[in-house]
């Protein structure tokens, strides 16, 4: 099994939908991003949304939360290569995250990730950095968010 | 939208504000981590000490949704913002552990009115954040976008 196959490159993975219902968009953002479009249906009217929506921070979030429950074996693959499996391990951060579209108050958002390439660290023998692109879709179909995100392994 | 502090024209380039301090508690890691990144190490202080980052540290989400919230209470529930519209990079560049004292600032690096809505200003910024000891922690990029204080005042 090659790493290519084991980290499915290239292979974009469906990691399942969130149903963002007002009382959860209020809470978050009463501890986050207490901002008037987040807190209040009224007032989100006249804001510059038109309506209550969720703390593009929650989006991103929601992406990591269902990104975890969607680990690499919920897609069959089981690392068949030579010595331990890779371990994940933490992520140096992101970079081009867009809020392309605003997410409503009891809007359902499927989320996708594709892993796109990973390669050695040479500051850190024995661990690669995988680089994924990040996705999630409307209920209509539109894109929500997207972001380039990296994580490092540990390889076995 | 009156009587905002900060509106478009209130921004200086090169200017620098502070986002004051956040004492980041175990429990709060706990929480966030159990809803959105349940990995031991932001779950356990145990599974933290024997992780990568040394302590039970935050969720790289969580400390944005901080820094989110730092920025809110220093100027952006004050000012007459309209959003952002993403983030150029995020670096999540040492663990924030249980106990750690955030702070941090916010620099402006460059600010010009929209071409298509002229009541409407982009201002980019970098913010970063630093923990007790004055290491550098986490750092972001972005524009946000903010009403000129004419239009901010005029009819909505």
């Amino acid at each position: 099994m090659t790493l290519d196959e084991f980290f499915c490159i290239g292979i974009t993975v469906t990691l399942g939908s969130h149903t963002f219902e007002p009382e959860a968009i209020k809470a978050f953002a009463r501890k986050y991003d207490p901002q008037i479009f987040h807190l209040d249906e009224e007032a989100a009217k006249k804001s510059v949304f038109g309506g209550l929506c969720a703390s593009g921070w929650h989006t991103a979030a929601t992406w990591m939360k269902l990104n975890l429950e969607t680990g690499v074996e919920a897609e069959g693959v089981r690392w068949a290569g030579a010595g331990p499996a890779p371990e994940f391990g933490p992520s140096p951060g992101f970079k081009n995250l867009k809020w392309l579209k605003p997410v409503y108050a009891g809007e359902t958002v499927t989320f996708t990730r594709t892993a796109l390439a990973h390669r050695p660290i040479m500051s850190r023998p024995g661990w690669r950095l995988l680089t994924l692109r990040s996705e999630a879709f409307d209920s209509t179909g539109d894109k929500v968010i997207e972001f380039e995100s990296a994580v490092l392994v540990k390889m076995g | 939208m009156t009587g905002k502090t900060w509106a478009y024209e209130d921004f200086v380039e090169g200017a620098s504000l502070d986002l004051g301090t956040k004492l980041v508690s175990a429990a709060e890691i706990i929480e966030f981590a159990q809803e959105f990144d349940a990995q031991p190490m932001h779950l356990d202080e145990a599974a933290g000490k024997a992780s990568i980052l040394g302590g039970l540290a935050a969720s790289g989400w969580h400390t944005c949704a901080m820094f989110m919230r730092m920025l809110c209470d220093a100027f952006l529930l004050d000012s007459t913002s309209q959003g952002a519209p993403g983030v150029d990079q995020v670096r999540w560049k040492k663990p924030v552990l249980a106990g750690d004292i955030l702070s941090g600032n916010t620099t402006v690096l460059a600010k010009r009115l929209s071409r298509s809505k002229p009541q409407l200003g982009l201002i980019t910024m970098r913010s970063e954040l630093f923990n007790q000891r004055g290491e550098g922690v986490f750092e972001l990029e972005n524009t946000v976008m903010f009403l000129a204080r004419d239009a901010a005042q005029g009819p909505s």
